[in-house]
């Protein structure tokens, strides 16, 4: 096990906001490790714990064998962190970006090149431009190279495909899967519940608290009840009035479609008698499902609380 | 369908010096649709929609919004339109009744209608425990949907939202969604930018912004059939993929 | 009109509740009021003097003793050799210096005509010109006594000798003050707004996950403004020297070495102001109240400290600018070496070092 956390707490404001709750989990070495929650869910700080930038209040964790607190200055020299915002120097050229985290850790440009050169050349025909007038995508993937040149043993991304648009967040998955093939662990958060598909294993992580862990379709697979797809023409009112129906236990609206789970088992046809008929939904369609990460996400949410919201 | 014009755009454009963002577009929006507008990061989004809101003028081109002109009538289209962006919604300082009587009041509302607005905004997000409280102390997610709730408090005839439900968790977006259907039911144009795909489903009709210019719009049916898409993530990224802008 | 009211109740609501903007509203003016209410007083009074009495005769006693019962002045101590003027000058706190020539009385009646010199340290022009005068005052009172009841013919006759200064340039006065306001400020800033920065923009996080020492950071900040700084000083010299007429009486080696002291006590300031402050916008408003203030009021160059009431003179103590304009205009003006201001330069440095230690200490390896 490269990063091993175990029963990490953590508040903020004397106790008034709990960021993390004795969230415990490991990723093995090399892993592609997804975190998965929306904002204010814990995943900022438990990175910056994780980097050693922030001291939690209970709990413990290691990384790449070394403690984050007594050993702050070994993990320090062999991760690569991207932050959520774009940290790197806006009025430096991309060159001397790259030239001058390589040169904090001690390396240089050429030793690594090999690892980064797939995303390298992409930046190159820019690499005079100052980084602040760099794009988002292309921001994305010279924060990508600055946390790799110096070749970490483990890499932590918060939220790297956060504000960029879609291409550029496909391309991005694209790189991280080839830098799985050299080793390199790497922990990412996002608040997409699509990009779930793209790791290993996964943490969904709500209010400080991991809700599950296990891989994508390790997780889909635990959706206890069976999932259908409906649509009709008038979707806000079919939405209203399955909502309505008893026979109906959770209805979410899910783009083209909206994913219900039914009550008992009643078969296919428990609806279209009673409400289509009476409500004039013309074109339905109904058909089974495989549940995705976001169902299970909404049905782990909404588990235990149900006088929140 | 509803066939009254809320917004006309015959080639509009915005130049910043050579740099033209925003490249001769044309489109309308009907009252009491939900209409997307898309693009990727730097295709003239967020220079189009500003334009819309009377919040920067226009190169060259036309427009009329809520039946108002872009060039002269700039401040009716204020007072009859609704704004809301993930970066600004209200006050963290005010309390959720000083954010309400204090945007209520700038649009004009008296005394009793903010009061029964109040009430029943209250009421609805299931706020009463709250209602004292600073905005700041919030978490997001009822933020967002407290932000629209001002932002149509003065019922306007378009609502122009920038990215509502960014970093939101999956039931409240849900939620948030319900209002805008809400919203759109009761007769408000919601006009809306959006990084989320399945969104886009929502909407009755998506516009996809592509280098500054239309590159598609029609209803995200038709879209998926002309781009053979199974769904509008894929339609979004065969438009997008030949963007030269990146 | 509406929303004219709408918006101004809002802006209230803003006010009161932030403390930042409450602190500037309220406590900068009653600050400054006490400040400068107290601070602003033209009267000097128990000002050192030293009398040089060679006549020590009944005249001179007499006069001697109205000038130590004037609130005006403290007479220090009474010499009798020439030689010593010169040395009780050097010791920084005498202003004044009355000699009295050794047949006083008897000239005085005899001739009915007598001189006293009157010696005045007008590196401070002002204050020299002040005590001047009030010697001049005793001497015409005493005067107008010997002549009563009738406008009689006995005359006293100063002669005014201005030391160090004789042309009583304004400049020599001003110049030590604003080389130690800009040096400080603009140190202080530049770092401390430099450091902030970096937190502000996220990179400081990507920097502290690395294995560069968080000192190396700091040192790297550092050495540009102190190069910066002595550049600065260079011009600020050579423009008062020439431009505005400064004298340059001492060690050009030794000025540069002081204000490379204070450079340094400077850059550890801002360093412990950027410790302790999350924004830019916060890290500049700290220096310019925290620092400017201070600065103009105990350095000695716009308010004498001599004026102001003892809480303050002690408050002065711990401003470093009020050491290093005493230092400069030491070295400048009065041509002294470092046995002159060995004091001065010790204390300075004691800060220095002091503030160092702290502030590295202070400096945070973590966000939190």
């Amino acid at each position: 096990m490269d990063v091993i956390v175990e029963n990490i707490s953590k508040s903020f404001n004397k106790g008034k906001v709990k960021a993390l709750n004795d969230v415990s989990f490991a990723v093995k070495k090399g892993e592609l490790f997804g975190i998965i929650g929306p904002d204010g869910a814990g995943k900022t700080t438990l990175f910056r714990i994780l980097t050693t930038l922030l001291l939690a209040d209970d709990g413990t964790a290691s990384v790449n064998g070394s403690d984050v607190i007594e050993d702050y200055k070994a993990i320090r020299n062999k991760v690569g962190y991207m932050p959520g915002k774009f940290s790197l120097y806006q009025d430096l050229t991309v060159e001397e970006n790259l030239t001058f985290f390589a040169s904090i850790f001690k390396t240089t440009v050429e030793e690594n090149y090999k690892l980064i050169e797939d995303i390298y050349v992409q930046l190159e025909p820019f690499k005079n431009r100052r980084a602040g007038k760099l794009s988002g995508g292309m921001k994305q993937k010279l924060a990508l190279c600055c946390a790799l040149i110096h070749r970490p043993e483990v890499l932590f991304l918060d939220e790297p495909t956060t504000g960029v648009d879609a291409v550029s967040r496909k391309e991005f998955w694209e790189m991280l899967k080839r830098l799985k093939k050299e080793g390199i662990t790497i922990l990412v958060s996002t608040p997409y519940m699509d990009e779930a598909n793209l790791c290993e294993r996964i943490a969904l992580i709500q209010k400080g608290e991991i809700l599950s862990i296990d891989t994508p379709v390790g997780i889909t697979e635990q959706y206890p009840d069976q999932l259908y797809a409906i649509k009709s023409d008038n979707m806000s009112m079919l939405l209203k009035d399955l909502r309505k129906s008893v026979n109906v236990k959770s209805a979410y609206s899910f783009g083209e479609y909206h994913h219900i789970a039914f009550s008992e088992n009643f078969g296919d046809n428990p609806l279209q008698t009673n409400l289509l008929e009476a409500n004039n939904h013309t074109n339905f369609k109904m058909m089974p499902i495989t549940a995705t990460v976001e169902d299970c996400f909404i049905h782990l949410m909404t588990k235990p609380e149900v006088d929140e919201n | 369908m509803k066939t009254e014009t809320v917004i006309k755009a015959v080639n509009l454009t915005k130049m910043f010096g050579d740099f033209t963002a925003v490249d001769n577009i044309c489109f309308e929006v009907y009252k009491g649709e939900i209409f997307g507008f898309l693009g990727a990061n730097g295709a003239g989004k967020t220079t189009a929609m500003r334009m819309l809101c009377g919040l920067s003028k226009p190169s060259s081109g036309e427009a009329s919004i809520a039946g108002f002109d872009v060039y002269r009538e700039t401040e009716k289209i204020k007072s009859n339109i609704g704004y809301m962006s993930q970066k600004f919604s209200l006050y963290e300082d005010l309390t959720i009744a000083e954010n309400i009587n204090f945007f209520g009041g700038i649009y004009g509302l008296s005394d009793k209608e903010l009061r029964e607005q109040s009430e029943s905004l209250i009421e609805k997000l299931d706020l009463r425990k709250n209602a004292n409280k600073l905005v700041g102390e919030l978490p997001l997610g009822w933020k967002q949907k407290l932000a629209f709730s001002v932002a149509i408090i003065h019922k306007p005839s378009i609502v122009f939202l920038d990215e509502p439900t960014g970093g939101v968790d999956p039931i409240t977006r849900r939620q948030f969604w319900d209002m805008i259907y809400d919203a759109a039911a009761g007769g408000i144009t919601v006009f809306i930018t959006t990084h989320y795909m399945d969104e886009a489903e929502y909407c009755n009709r998506v516009s996809m912004m592509v280098d500054g210019k239309i590159a598609a719009l029609d209803s995200p049916a038709n879209l998926k059939e002309q781009c053979s898409a199974a769904t509008m993530d894929d339609v979004f990224y065969q438009l997008a993929r030949k963007a030269k802008r990146s | 009109m509406e929303q004219l009211i709408i918006f101004i109740k809002k802006e209230f609501k803003h006010v009161f509740r932030d403390n930042k903007t409450l602190l500037m509203l309220f406590g900068l003016p009653i600050a400054q009021i006490i400040l400068f209410g107290f601070a602003l007083t033209n009267e000097i009074k128990n000002s050192k003097i030293v009398v040089c009495d060679y006549a020590q005769d009944i005249s001179s006693i007499q006069i001697t003793e109205r000038i130590s019962t004037s609130k005006n002045f403290e007479i220090k101590k009474t010499i009798f050799d020439k030689e010593q003027i010169e040395a009780s000058f050097q010791e920084g706190d005498v202003k004044l210096v009355v000699v009295f020539p050794a047949n006083f009385h008897k000239d005085l009646y005899h001739f009915n005509i007598a001189q006293i010199q009157v010696i005045a340290d007008a590196s401070d022009p002002n204050t020299a010109a002040t005590l001047t005068s009030y010697i001049n005052n005793i001497v015409k009172g005493y005067q107008q006594e010997l002549n009563a009841p009738s406008i009689g013919s006995i005359k006293i006759v100063p002669e005014i000798r201005m030391l160090y200064n004789p042309e009583l340039k304004g400049s020599t006065n001003f110049v030590p003050g604003v080389m130690a306001l800009v040096l400080l400020l603009v140190c202080v800033l530049m770092t401390s707004v430099s450091i902030v920065k970096e937190k502000e923009k996220g990179t400081m996080e990507v920097l502290l996950v690395s294995p560069m020492n968080p000192f190396t950071v700091i040192i790297a900040k550092a050495i540009p403004y102190f190069f910066l700084s002595l550049i600065n000083l260079t011009v600020i010299l050579v423009m008062s020297i020439y431009l505005l007429d400064m004298p340059m009486n001492g060690s050009m080696l030794l000025l540069y070495f002081v204000s490379g002291i204070l450079i340094l006590c400077a850059l550890s300031l801002g360093l412990l102001i950027s410790n302790v402050t999350k924004t830019q916008e916060t890290a500049m408003l700290i220096t310019l109240m925290g620092m400017l203030l201070p600065v103009i009021m105990f350095s000695g160059f716009m308010f004498p400290l001599e004026n102001m009431p003892a809480p303050l003179q002690i408050v002065a103590n711990i401003v470093p600018s009020k050491w290093y304009y005493i230092i400069v205009k030491s070295i400048m003006i009065k041509g002294l070496g470092i046995m002159s201001i060995w004091k001065e330069v010790l204390i300075l440095s004691l800060m220095t070092t002091g503030l160092l230690i702290v502030s590295l200490k202070n400096f945070n390896i973590r966000l939190q």
